[in-house]
């Protein structure tokens, strides 16, 4: 039995045009105007015990709306959702105590207050019991490396702290399910390096499930065995990255950096990228010619200084694999 | 319940430490907030030093009612602060989803959002008014009366209370607009602090059937002073309006379940 179990999840939202206005939202209350969106149409997939699920879409292709409806806030028009065998929306109260949250824009820690009394306080909003809190709290400003920020006042923080806080927030009530939402929006890239390391190690280490949404894909490339992208309220793929990446964009690009002007090269599989000066960026198919017979006949007829391969980058795979589904952004 | 209390007894804890970070601008803006509100009696004493008596009501009595009224809405303002900036902080902003995601009851989080402090202002100038109305009139503090004040401002403190949740739950639907509410609820407790006798009929039922606003001041202060209702309730009746107050939480947290259930289906 899986842990989290979603089937074919609907969700309708009806939107209301209103025009600008005290007079226009008074004309929206006496007379509204509705428009549709489909947000979800079908979504299903389930997910194990303590694995690492990237979540990843363009805006408006149904992540928050999944994620809120996961974590009992918003009720679906459709389909079936378990969560350890509770229906989120309906045993809210329930269900919310054993997941944790954090929203990348958003704290849900205190302003004004130090980050160890926001903690406190989340202990007596969770009801955790003082003696478990204690031991679960050294463990966590140890992982997180907080002991400095604990007499802090939170807006004192910068976003790369607040954000180690605002995790460390997520997991004092011990929660058997981590929802990450956006998590490295924003941050500076020793921040994230730091975030993604901590989220790989609550994983491994207290085998807490997590589900995260993202728009860094280096996130998912760092942190998710699997990934799924959702676009147009459905689900486009479900596997792990480099599946998918073998799937959408194959191909290799091979840098060469000549000893004289780059030459004319017509090989059979292989088109040029970019020439400059001495320099070419070529992509070729590993299925069709493979990296080192490629080599061996560039620099059997030609002079070269410096030869490497590289594989595409993510952003470029998640783009071409929007193209191929017509699923850019709305 | 007890596990309720102490919950907010985290909270003002919380919220306390956060204000006392800076206890000049605190204690600045109660003071500030006595003396906006002490100005609004000083104008009802010129009036009183000019004309004598109003229809019949002696400054003292005035003072009453605008006491308790203040005093109840002081203690309803302290404990409703969430509910008050519900448009602009929780739904406008998200963070409604993060109450939501809490395991404890939306309205107790609510509740704790913030105690402000700086509230002793108008508590004050509340204290002050029965202080007034104490030397000027002959009031008898029997053990009866202290009693029947403190039930006034408990039906008072929950009618109150009910129109900040009332607001609130106007915000599911719209967060425009919210000001007008804003002056309704303002503009109703501006009306509950004089007799209900100064009023034309119309209004007088509005805030008796409507708004019950005079069933947790008026009446049971008629009590108090020693009066019959000059517009001839029962006698035995005047003692137990204040549970008009209550009625009116009740109604007001039925709406507030429906605009939640809104907010759940539709996610804003």
């Amino acid at each position: 039995m899986p842990q989290i179990l979603v089937q074919d999840l609907a969700k309708t939202y009806r939107v209301a045009e209103r025009d600008p206005g005290v007079l226009g939202a008074l004309r929206g209350l006496m007379r509204p105007r509705w428009r549709t969106v489909d947000a979800l149409q079908g979504v299903s997939f389930s997910l194990e015990r303590g694995e690492l699920l990237g979540f990843i879409g363009p805006n408006g292709a149904g992540k928050s709306t999944t994620i809120k409806i996961l974590s009992g806030i918003l009720r679906p028009d459709g389909g079936r959702v378990e969560v350890d065998g509770l229906v989120p929306w309906r045993d809210r109260v329930r269900h919310v105590g054993r997941i944790g949250v954090v929203f990348g824009q958003r704290t849900q820690l205190w302003w004004d207050l130090p980050v160890a009394d926001g903690f406190d306080l989340l202990r007596d909003i969770y009801r955790v019991d003082p003696i478990r809190y204690r031991k679960t709290r050294d463990e966590l400003v140890a992982m997180l490396r907080l002991e400095k920020l604990l007499d802090q006042p939170v807006r004192q923080l910068s976003l790369g702290q607040r954000m180690r806080a605002e995790i460390a927030a997520a997991m004092l009530h011990e929660p058997a399910i981590l929802f990450l939402d956006e998590p490295t929006i924003g941050l500076d890239a020793p921040s994230k390096l730091a975030v993604r390391e901590f989220v790989k190690r609550l994983n491994r280490e207290t085998g807490v499930t997590v589900l995260l949404t993202t728009h860094d894909m280096h996130d998912i490339e760092a942190l998710a065995e699997r990934v799924i992208v959702i676009g147009h309220g459905r689900v486009l793929a479900d596997s792990p990255f480099e599946a998918l990446r073998a799937n959408v964009l194959a191909e290799r690009r091979l840098f060469v950096d000549f000893a004289g002007d780059a030459p004319d090269l017509a090989l059979p599989g292989v088109t040029v990228r970019s020439r400059e000066g001495r320099s070419l960026e070529l992509a070729f198919d590993p299925r069709a010619i493979g990296a080192p017979a490629l080599i061996a006949a560039i620099t059997a007829g030609h002079a070269v200084e410096d030869i490497h391969v590289e594989q595409p980058a993510i952003e470029e795979v998640i783009a071409r694999f929007y193209d191929l589904h017509g699923a850019a952004e709305a | 319940m007890l596990n309720a209390l102490a919950l907010l007894a985290s909270y003002a804890r919380a919220s306390f430490k956060g204000q006392l970070a800076y206890p000049g601008s605190t204690i600045l803006l109660g003071l500030g907030q006595f003396l906006t509100n002490i100005i609004d009696v000083l104008a009802i004493w010129l009036l009183y030093d000019r004309f004598g008596a109003v229809k019949g009501w002696a400054i003292g009595e005035i003072a009453l009612f605008f006491g308790l009224v203040n005093i109840s809405f002081t203690i309803a303002d302290f404990i409703s602060r969430g509910f008050d900036v519900f448009g602009t902080d929780f739904v406008r902003t998200g963070a409604f989803d993060r109450i939501l995601l809490r395991p404890r009851s939306a309205t107790l989080q609510l509740i704790g959002y913030e105690f402000r402090l700086t509230r002793f202002g108008r508590l004050l100038q509340g204290i002050v008014l029965i202080v007034i109305a104490t030397t000027t009139l002959p009031l008898h503090w029997t053990a009866q009366n202290i009693a029947l004040a403190a039930w006034t401002v408990s039906g008072a403190v929950a009618l109150f209370f009910g129109l900040l949740v009332l607001q609130a739950v106007l915000a599911f639907w719209t967060v425009e607009s919210l000001e007008a509410v804003n002056a309704l609820t303002y503009g109703g407790i501006q009306a509950a602090q004089y007799p209900m006798s100064l009023y034309p009929d119309w209004f007088r039922d509005f805030l008796t059937y409507v708004v019950p606003l005079a069933c947790v001041a008026y009446f049971p202060v008629l009590v108090i002073l020693g009066r019959p209702d000059p517009a001839g309730a029962p006698g035995w009746l005047l003692p137990l309006t204040p549970a008009a107050g209550f009625a009116f939480l009740a109604a007001s947290f039925v709406a507030w379940r429906v605009g939640v259930g809104k907010y759940t289906s539709t996610g804003s």
